[in-house]
């Protein structure tokens, strides 16, 4: 067990170093996307792009300026933006609690209604239950998310505002959780935006996986036991039935907070850490790419190791595989 | 029902003979009557899309796509309107032969442009699948047989792709190729082609074939008959090509369904974020992207695109559940429990003949 997490943090720790180095090749053949260039200005003189490159150090050779960049991102902690000058790091520090808030509390919409609608599915299979589940679900699936944020603040905080509950949610924007109600209540749209996907497809998973676990023979066991109906499904159905979501879970946390905010913050103006990589895109501004990029990374990263830690432990024939 | 496919050496064409693996999976297929009507729905896009806005643009509209008519005026009940308002309003939709969805703030015909938008968003899905696809098989398939380093390398090379932020490899490699177009070798890809978002889509996704691939050609590897072949001394690539890659195949079309309707969705996303389809070519997502800032005056240039997108995308996603269904391994469990309850009994027969 200790070589294998050993193992796994040894490549960890090189994913993330080849994903570093990728990012900053990607950004430095770009052809238009010389620094010095953009900074200069209109009609800039010779003089005023060579001082650029000489400050910013875009003359050194490309392997100085990589190690450069990590010593300002990991030791020296001052990394600085070429667009607008500004320190990278605060900026980010500023928004990964409003991610966190949004992932998060997608994260257990998704738990929650996925593995319901799941369960009731697959209990109910073939009757109108699961009809209308896997309706549900697979249109849930087939949403563009970033499309379904913006139908969903159109419809609510503009087309049917008159309506008393609907006037209950605000156009956008972030409020802190010291303010719990006030925290609730500007993530709600978020949260059902960017947990939506995930729900169908958890839904799918699970009453899959419940079909398939409740032939096996020591589910046919329990209850030929005489135990009750609802005792087999939660000591024995359910448990391994979940085993998947696990996976899915640790991939999809992963990927929401290190990817998936880039298309629903815009939206709804949560001004986090998607918001950031979403404008500095615009710009092809590298040091908050390369920070947000390897941020993004870590969490998949992370998340893969955790997974892979979960099942080796759940399930030890995966050990070696 | 696998086990048939795996056992009995590859069903030569026009051999007489029981029905290969295919045959019997698309009895099963059509035996479902959702997964057929899913199938249905997506040939219905694909005519409306391909001859459909052709015959439209050519017969009724009488302009193309990106023809602009700002200043025009259509009769809406008798009376002259304009296309575009003084404040920039475009007409919305209606029932008339002219502007049916409605217009953009340049003008242009909605209907068109989303008719015309499918053949980009769905060419772009399916292209991209299909590479997708093609490299995913290519690197499971030595990773799997041969394991050891070459599985080593290859498990981090897609865990390496994997582990970028997708939107953001999406949108860093397409920001990258968009600015300045790419030189592959001796072909020079226009910063306007297609090709960028359709390669950039095709790499992202490579380890969701490549994985579950990977782990049945493993599987595969163990099992007897491959044994055989390679106790023969059959080369390498014939034992992969031919006795592992036609039992590897049905996993690889249900993900490549599944794939096209992600893409779709992801070509909506990338686009969006500005990255995606050059705005001189329609496609679903440039259509959101464009039509966006006038969500309060003008939405159903946003809601009919994102519409399209989610009908193409259900129907895609609800014919390869079912696809999987007819292909899968433990079809038949599924099938005895089958909504339709002629299936069962249709199955034993086929399992009787």
């Amino acid at each position: 067990m200790i070589i294998f997490l050993a193992k796994r943090i040894v490549g960890l720790v090189a994913v993330l170093f080849a994903v570093s180095v990728i990012t900053f090749i990607i950004f430095n053949v770009i052809p238009g996307g010389d620094p010095a260039l953009r900074m200069a200005g209109r009609h800039p003189t010779k003089q005023a792009i060579a001082n650029i490159n000489k400050d910013w150090g875009f003359d050194q050779p490309l392997y100085k300026q990589y190690l450069a960049m990590m010593d300002h991102l990991f030791v020296k902690r001052d990394l600085i933006s070429y667009q607008d000058q500004t320190e990278v790091l605060p900026t980010i520090a500023r928004g990964i609690p409003r991610t966190l808030s949004l992932a998060i509390g997608a994260a257990a919409l998704w738990l929650l209604f996925g593995i319901a609608m799941g369960v009731a599915s697959g209990l109910n299979q073939g009757g109108w239950t699961d009809r209308v589940m896997t309706i549900l679900a697979m249109t849930g699936i087939s949403m563009p998310i970033f499309w379904l944020g913006a139908v969903l603040l159109y419809l609510i905080t503009f087309k049917y505002r008159e309506l008393p509950v609907l006037s209950w949610f605000p156009a956008g924007g972030y409020s802190p959780i010291s303010d719990p109600v006030e925290w609730v209540r500007h993530l709600i749209l978020p949260w059902i935006t960017l947990s939506i996907v995930s729900i169908g497809f958890y839904a799918r998973v699970v009453r899959n996986s419940l079909l398939e676990t409740s032939s096996a023979d020591y589910v046919r066991t329990a209850t030929a036991m005489g135990l009750s109906r609802r005792r087999v499904l939660f000591r024995h159905t359910l448990r391994t039935s979940l085993i998947p979501v696990v996976a899915l879970f640790g991939l999809d946390f992963g990927a929401a907070v290190g990817g998936l905010v880039i298309l629903v913050e815009p939206i709804f103006g949560l001004q986090g850490v998607g918001q950031y990589a979403q404008s500095s895109v615009a710009h092809l501004d590298l040091p908050p790419l390369m920070a947000l990029t390897l941020y993004g990374a870590f969490f998949v990263v992370v998340f893969n190791a955790v997974v892979d830690i979960a099942y080796a432990w759940l399930d030890p024939r995966t050990r070696d595989a | 029902m696998s086990g048939q496919g795996r056992t009995s050496p590859p069903t030569g064409r026009g051999a007489k003979g029981p029905p290969g693996q295919w045959t019997l999976a698309w009895r099963r297929l059509r035996r479902n009557r959702t997964a057929m009507t899913a199938l249905g729905i997506f040939f219905a896009i694909l005519l409306l899309c391909y001859p459909g806005a052709s015959l439209y643009s050519r017969h009724i509209a009488h302009h193309g796509p990106d023809f602009q008519n700002i200043q025009g005026k259509i009769e809406v009940n008798g009376k002259p309107t304009p296309i575009v308002r003084y404040d920039g309003t475009p007409i919305g939709p209606g029932l008339r032969s002219e502007y049916p969805l409605g217009a953009d703030a340049n003008g242009r015909d909605l209907l068109l442009r989303v008719l015309y938008g499918g053949r980009a968003s769905i060419m772009i899905g399916i292209t991209s699948a299909l590479i997708c696809t093609l490299f995913g098989l290519l690197l499971a398939l030595p990773a799997g047989f041969f394991g050891g380093a070459a599985d080593g390398t290859i498990r981090w090379l897609l865990d390496l792709i994997w582990s970028f932020p997708v939107y953001l490899l999406a949108v860093a490699l397409a920001t990258a190729l968009v600015v300045g177009g790419a030189d592959i070798g001796p072909i020079h890809i226009e910063s306007s082609s297609l090709l960028i978002p359709i390669l950039v889509i095709a790499v992202v996704y490579i380890p969701y074939i490549a994985r579950p691939i990977r782990g049945e050609v493993l599987a595969l590897r163990r099992t007897e008959f491959v044994e055989a072949a390679i106790s023969h001394g059959t080369r390498s690539t014939r034992v992969m090509f031919s006795e592992i890659l036609p039992n590897v195949l049905p996993t690889a079309v249900v993900l490549f369904t599944l794939i096209v309707a992600t893409n779709i969705l992801i070509e909506a996303g990338l686009s969006f974020l500005g990255v995606g389809v050059p705005l001189l070519t329609p496609s679903w997502g440039n259509i959101i992207q464009q039509g966006y800032t006038q969500m309060v005056t003008a939405p159903w240039l946003t809601l009919a695109p994102g519409i399209a997108i989610v009908l193409t995308a259900v129907s895609l996603n609800v014919f390869g559940d079912g696809l999987r269904d007819a292909l899968d391994p433990h079809a038949r469990h599924r099938a005895r429990f089958s909504t339709d309850p002629r299936g069962a009994v249709a199955e034993t027969e086929v399992e009787a003949t």
